[in-house]
């Protein structure tokens, strides 16, 4: 192996040696000590990004095969293998995650047991752990064409509608429910994001989410393994994302103009200003420009487009969890540094797990050529896979 | 019926013997650092306010259909038949929703804790159950925190109000809050002055319903879903079927021709 030692892989290093040294802080002096949660906050970034948007940015699985194994779609087909692995390493980093924010991980398995059937987060629970193993099968062929063991393959395979079925049941469910855990607190969260249709808006972004991630994260693998983009694929994904805006837009409109919100929205205040940067990078921006047809035809503007309403999504999910929260409060929460690093190794595992999955796995169709014609190495670049993801993820 | 509490700020001198007792009760640390603490905390059950020489004490609602119990994904909480919302510290995972999720914000955490708890007020439920009143109940001089029978504080909290109506403010606040809640308040002064939530935010549905309708819909959403899902997969592959069997029948019928 070659070991050039280039700035992003010393700023991936240090994020996972810093994000150990606060796991360390987390287990041995408790979670008061890693983070700023308070009993004001009992809910910080672990579970407004890590878990919330983690569980929104891994939405491409369910939508992706949903398109090809459901719909039948086939030529979206090049892009199935590599957003399943996005989703199931989504969704095990989503658990990761709450081994860290759960104040007793090492009963996670009371879910099991004492099963409280009118909570929504025992609901959202049950959903994950299942769909977590939906996708573990979903994502098995690649291990097992790799390993050539030709029974398995064609029993997962077997299995395999039947799996999708089940995870684009599994994902409505809890994709919508994670919305609905904010239900309980009409007094609690601001009326700009509190709102009856919670469940439908986490949906609708769940899938606008996944289709924006599928058309990222093609572009950055393009760019980083080097490989032939499928442009028709994305161009064509780039449209449907573009209707799937339209209709979130519409929706939450329609929910401000219902409640009537829209005078307070125009007032700028400290959740209005949070409120119009989440609405201009989740829809204003991303629509204005895959409304151009140029732009919606080429590999640039699509990443970027993409990549800003992925932006826009997050802050929404940021402003459910926290911004909503700070006026009943009555102080605002930043998380500690600690915080911060945990959840930015968690990243850095998932693309340094990709980069290695795409290295040894036939995960874009190139390399399952490659597999069938002579050694892996052909495509698998000479970088070390991780940092040349994380190269890219500061862009 | 269940058992509640009635506490009557203009009865109040402030003396913190309610603090002290309920730091005995479940054997928390108590001294004149934690006497002079103004906020509720993990160690911290009840606390008694001063504002301009008003008084009000701070302590978990008990509600009688209560957020926290009805968001514990394992079950943690329980309300009795008693009356009290009581937690079940084997159970609990640690997921904090309970604390998101109340509304009155009583439900506190070890922070500093490798084993950390949730810790709210748990009106003594063993006594209760025995019979016996709340240990603040017990060793209040003046009789501001009161125990009884919900519906008979009720009707002594009404009477109150109406001979002498210039003392307190004409709302007993926990009578139809979220639904109403097994502690009850009396006061000269709004409650928002203590940080309690304002009465018409609140409103009078339990905050279990708003989630209730949601997850009721689960069960008949999982079949139906399912089979509109199995639907679509059947007809978009049987399309598929028929075009492969129509080709197979063009190639067979020049042979048949041919025959």
């Amino acid at each position: 192996m070659n070991f050039k030692p280039t700035l992003w892989k010393l700023v991936f290093l240090v994020i996972i040696c810093l994000g150990i040294y606060s796991a360390y802080v987390r287990y041995a002096h408790g979670l008061g000590a890693v983070s700023n949660m308070s009993d004001q906050f009992p809910w910080g970034i672990w579970i407004g990004f890590d878990v919330l948007c983690g569980v929104m940015l891994a939405a491409g699985g369910f939508i992706v095969t949903g398109a090809v194994h459901l719909l039948n779609i086939e030529r979206l087909h090049s892009v199935v293998r590599p957003t399943v692995l996005t989703a199931f390493l989504g969704y095990c980093l989503v658990i990761v995650g709450l081994c860290f924010d759960l104040g007793r991980p090492w009963f996670i398995w009371h879910q099991l047991i004492y099963m409280n059937p009118h909570s929504v987060m025992f609901e959202v629970g049950f959903c994950v752990m299942f769909y977590t193993t939906v996708l573990f099968f979903e994502f098995l062929p690649n291990v097992l064409e790799r390993l050539h063991w030709k029974k398995p393959l064609r029993l997962v395979k077997g299995i395999m509608a039947g799996l999708v079925v089940a995870g684009i049941l599994l994902s409505t469910l809890h994709q919508s429910s994670l919305g609905a855990l904010y239900l309980i607190m009409p007094s609690k969260l601001h009326p700009f994001w509190y709102t009856p249709a919670l469940p439908f808006f986490f949906f609708g972004s769940a899938v606008a989410v996944g289709l924006a991630m599928t058309i990222f994260e093609s572009s950055l693998s393009s760019r980083a393994f080097g490989r032939q983009l499928e442009l028709p694929v994305l161009i064509e994904l780039g449209g449907v994302l573009l209707v799937v805006l339209w209709v979130n837009a519409l929706l939450r409109l329609e929910d401000f103009f219902h409640r009537d919100q829209i005078g307070n929205i125009l007032k700028p205040s400290y959740e209005a200003y949070f409120l119009w940067l989440e609405l201009t990078l989740a829809f204003v921006i991303p629509i204005t420009l895959l409304s151009f047809k140029k732009v919606r035809r080429s590999p640039n503007g699509l990443y970027l487009a993409s990549v800003i309403c992925l932006l826009g999504f997050v802050t929404n999910r940021l402003n459910v969890s926290v911004t909503g929260f700070e006026t009943w409060v009555g102080h605002h929460y930043l998380p500690k540094w600690t915080e911060f690093m945990i959840t930015l190794a968690i990243i850095a595992t998932g693309f340094a797990l990709f980069g290695l999955a795409v290295k040894y796995l036939p995960i874009f169709p190139a390399v399952e050529r490659a597999g069938v014609e002579g050694p892996v190495e052909v495509v698998a670049s000479k970088a070390i896979p991780a940092s040349v993801l994380v190269e890219h993820a500061g862009y | 019926m269940s058992k509640a509490l009635l506490y009557d700020a203009t009865m109040c001198i402030g003396c913190k013997q309610c603090e002290v007792a309920c730091a005995q009760q479940n054997k928390l640390p108590y001294s004149d650092e934690v006497a002079a603490e103004s906020v509720q905390s993990e160690h911290k059950y009840t606390v008694v306010l001063t504002r301009q020489e008003k008084f009000m004490r701070r302590l978990c609602m008990h509600c009688e259909h209560p957020a926290c119990a009805s968001v514990c994904p394992v079950g943690a909480f329980h309300k009795t038949a008693e009356g009290p919302v009581v937690y079940d510290v084997w159970k609990c995972i640690g997921c904090r929703y309970c604390m998101v999720a109340c509304a009155f914000a009583q439900p506190k955490y070890e922070w500093q804790s490798l084993n950390p708890r949730v810790r709210k007020c748990i009106m003594c439920p063993d006594r209760v159950k025995a019979g016996q009143q709340t240990a603040c109940a017990e060793i209040c001089p003046t009789g501001a925190t009161k125990f009884g029978e919900r519906d008979d504080l009720i009707k002594e909290a009404e009477s109150r109000i109406q001979q002498s109506p210039s003392n307190y403010i004409p709302h007993i606040y926990g009578l139809t809050e979220v639904g109403g809640t097994n502690v009850l308040l009396l006061s000269s002064v709004p409650f928002e002055a203590f940080g309690y939530p304002k009465s018409d935010k609140l409103g009078e549905t339990p905050l279990p319903e708003y989630t209730g309708r949601v997850m009721s819909k689960i069960p008949d959403f999982i079949p139906l879903w399912s089979l509109v899902l199995g639907g679509v997969y059947w007809i978009t592959h049987r399309r598929e079927d028929v075009a492969a069997a129509e080709a197979e029948e063009k190639k067979r019928q020049p042979k048949d021709g041919a025959r």
